[in-house]
């Protein structure tokens, strides 16, 4: 099923034009690879999904992005509403300066979801055990978030995005500033969250993609140059710049 | 003369750096390798011009007066005269020569007089001639020595450092001078007022102390009830607790709204107009004060049926809040800036809007840069003086109204310190013993904000 469908999406950066006509259909409960070399407007692209280009002043979207058949860049679109229901982890683990609790309840506090202590200790469970954070931290709960370890500091905010249930949860490089062992880690994580959740990472790792990811697109200057299932953009693209990229001729 | 001396000096220095320079080039010339750049060995010349000239210079200054006097007074020496007439009389001689004497001339006054001049004129000209002839052979010396694999760079660096050193010693020395003088004339005053009297006396008023006439031998119970600090204790900090009043709202919304609301543009401007607030001196703010916000405040008073002194905290403490709104809010629009974008996207992308991230996040990631910025606000209350000595009134009156006029500590130095005052006495040195306490309090306060805004910068960077 298309969970998210863009169309003919133009980003500008004052004049500059950062993404050319992009269309691209996204699976529900699948993870969705996006490649491609530095300044590519792989990252604009994801962030476009949930409209935090708005926080850049000069930045300016055109085109339709429809989610569930509804178009977040309507006017009637309610942005609160919208990060609700999709979640964003960045490239650098960002957790706010509160302890581990604040960090997770954050999101359901701002979104009322909690009605009772109770139910806020549950979904700070919740959140952390699907994040696999619960067993290292259950007992340091309320010391700061700041005192973990990068990798650790990453699954942090990884439960932050999931404790509102999200249905998208957007990747910006998630793994970039990681150990290889804290990115094993979380590419498990990523393997288990599409169960529930669709994901779109955005990766200058092409293994990671290869590992991670059922449907890859390529981009290129701008331009969506191929897009389809990660098997056949690995194993056979069509188009010559992808290979050259996938074969690490350039990028 | 000295002024002529020290300028042909300063020519000599231009003069040997470009010797130096051109002795330089002249090596480079040949094709031989230079230690350093050309410029290090014109430095170094003038290096060797200056150090010499500096050190006769000081020794002049320091041996000449007392070797032209001992000369001048060996003439009157096995006379029988005390030390303390010696001294008038080379008094009388200086003042003569001067032609600023006005008592009565004997003519041995005058001849030494005339000693005392042609002494003077000879340390003069010996000094034109010794510095010169040193300086001249200093340079020469070292012009000769410098070849292509001399060392000039590290005499120059190190003679930079030796500059600089001495230029922050010498503020470190200034302050550590104004402590000193500040705790001997407290501790002499402390000798006369008992400290308990001081911290606990809740009643000041040191006009009484200037009844007393000189001549009188110093009574202490007569002071019992007049250096009592509390109502000036209590008013600093009553009317650095309204300046906060009004400084903290105002200043920490607008440092807010500069950084996370105002576009680039409004920031722009917005910024340095509030900074301006900040360049008013003081005095312009106290006739503002005293002119037109007590007196406004004294007729909105009086048409609301309320008593109010033209002179009232309230009008100090108000634009003493006014005067301090730039620094909290270009202070904390600096912190609040440097939190990092990170922290913004992160919440942003959870949902909240931008009054929510600003409450929940970025205020208190900024907390303690904010509340550094605060105490540096409240040490420039506790320490304003002219705002309070224009608009609030010179009585000590413990009074919590604002309505009412007090004093602060700062203002009450300047009541004491105005107009005659003998030294030693402890009127005067009472002013002493409130620069000592305002100084600890100001110190105490100054060291909390850094060790705040120190923490604050360990956890971010």
């Amino acid at each position: 099923m298309i969970k998210i469908k863009a169309k003919d999406v133009d980003v500008f950066y004052g004049k500059k034009q950062a993404l050319f006509n992009i269309s691209l259909d996204i699976e529900e409960n699948q993870v969705t690879a996006l490649i491609g070399p530095s300044g590519c407007g792989k990252s604009t692209f994801l962030r476009c999904l949930n409209r935090m280009n708005d926080v850049i002043d000069i930045c300016s979207v055109k085109g339709e992005i429809l989610i569930n058949d509804f178009n977040i860049n309507d006017k009637g679109c309610d942005v609160v509403r919208l990060r609700e229901k999709i979640g964003m982890v960045f490239q650098k683990p960002n957790p706010f300066p509160k302890t581990l609790y604040e960090n997770v309840s954050y999101g359901p506090t701002i979104h009322g979801i909690a009605q009772s202590k109770q139910e806020m200790d549950e979904i700070v469970e919740t959140s952390l055990k699907k994040a696999a954070l619960w067993e290292e931290v259950k007992d340091r709960l309320h010391e700061p978030g700041t005192g973990l370890s990068g990798g650790q500091q990453q699954r942090l905010c990884i439960a932050r995005a999931i404790s509102v249930r999200p249905e998208v949860i957007l990747m910006d490089e998630p793994c970039s500033a990681l150990d290889p062992i804290a990115t094993a880690q979380i590419e498990e994580l990523i393997d288990e969250l599409k169960k529930e959740h669709t994901i779109i990472i955005v990766t200058h790792s092409m293994a990671q993609a290869a590992r991670v990811s059922q449907n890859t697109g390529f981009f290129h200057l701008g331009q969506l140059i191929e897009h389809g299932s990660t098997d056949k953009i690995f194993k056979n693209p069509d188009n010559k710049k992808t290979q050259d990229y996938i074969t690490g001729r350039f990028g | 003369m000295n002024l002529i001396l020290f300028t042909f000096i300063v020519l000599l220095g231009f003069t040997s750096y470009y010797f130096g320079r051109k002795k330089a080039y002249t090596i480079q010339s040949t094709k031989k390798r230079l230690t350093a750049l050309p410029q290090f060995y014109g430095y170094y010349l003038a290096i060797w011009c200056a150090i010499p000239a500096f050190i006769i210079f000081s020794l002049w200054a320091i041996f000449e007066p007392t070797i032209v006097k001992l000369l001048v007074l060996n003439d009157y020496s096995n006379q029988g005269y005390l030390d303390d007439e010696l001294n008038l009389i080379y008094e009388k001689t200086k003042a003569l020569s001067r032609g600023q004497f006005t008592g009565e001339i004997t003519p041995f006054i005058e001849a030494s007089a005339e000693k005392y001049l042609s002494l003077r004129s000879i340390a003069q000209s010996s000094k034109v001639v010794i510095v010169l002839s040193i300086i001249i052979a200093s340079v020469a010396y070292a012009y000769k020595r410098i070849s292509s694999n001399s060392r000039t760079r590290e005499p120059v660096e190190k003679f930079l450092n030796a500059v600089l050193f001495t230029a922050s010693l010498a503020a470190i020395l200034t302050t550590v001078g104004i402590v000193f003088s500040l705790i001997f004339q407290t501790i002499d005053f402390f000798k006369v007022i008992p400290l308990f009297d001081f911290v606990f006396g809740t009643h000041w008023y040191p006009a009484k102390a200037f009844v007393r006439d000189s001549s009188e031998a110093l009574d202490p119970t007569m002071y019992s009830d007049t250096f009592g600090a509390v109502p000036i204790f209590a008013g600093t900090f009553f009317i650095a607790f309204i300046a906060m009043c009004v400084a903290i709202p105002i200043g920490l919304m607008s440092g807010i709204y500069l950084a996370e609301y105002a576009s680039y543009k409004v920031r722009q401007y917005a910024k340095p107009l509030i900074e301006i607030l900040a360049g008013i001196p003081t005095v312009v703010y106290g006739f503002f004060a005293a002119l037109t916000v007590g007196p406004f405040l004294k007729e909105l008073g009086t048409s609301m049926g309320l008593e109010v002194s033209a002179e009232s905290a309230l009008a100090a403490g108000g634009v003493m809040g006014i005067m301090i709104i730039p620094f909290i809010s270009s202070l904390s629009d600096d912190v609040i800036t440097s939190v990092p974008q990170s922290l913004r996207d992160g919440s942003y992308a959870m949902g909240a809007t931008k009054s929510e991230t600003i409450k929940r996040v970025i205020f208190p990631a900024a907390l303690p840069g904010i509340v550094g910025s605060i105490l540096l606000g409240v040490s420039r209350a506790i320490g304003e003086t002219m705002i309070v000595v224009m608009a609030s009134g010179l009585a000590a009156n413990l009074t919590l109204n604002p309505l009412e006029s007090t004093s602060t500590i700062t203002a009450q130095i300047v009541v004491i310190l105005i107009g005659d005052q003998a030294f030693g006495d402890p009127k005067t040195q009472a002013a002493f013993a409130l620069g000592m306490s305002l100084f600890l309090v100001t110190l105490c306060l100054n060291i909390v904000a850094l060790r705040v805004v120190k923490k604050y910068r360990e956890k971010y960077e």
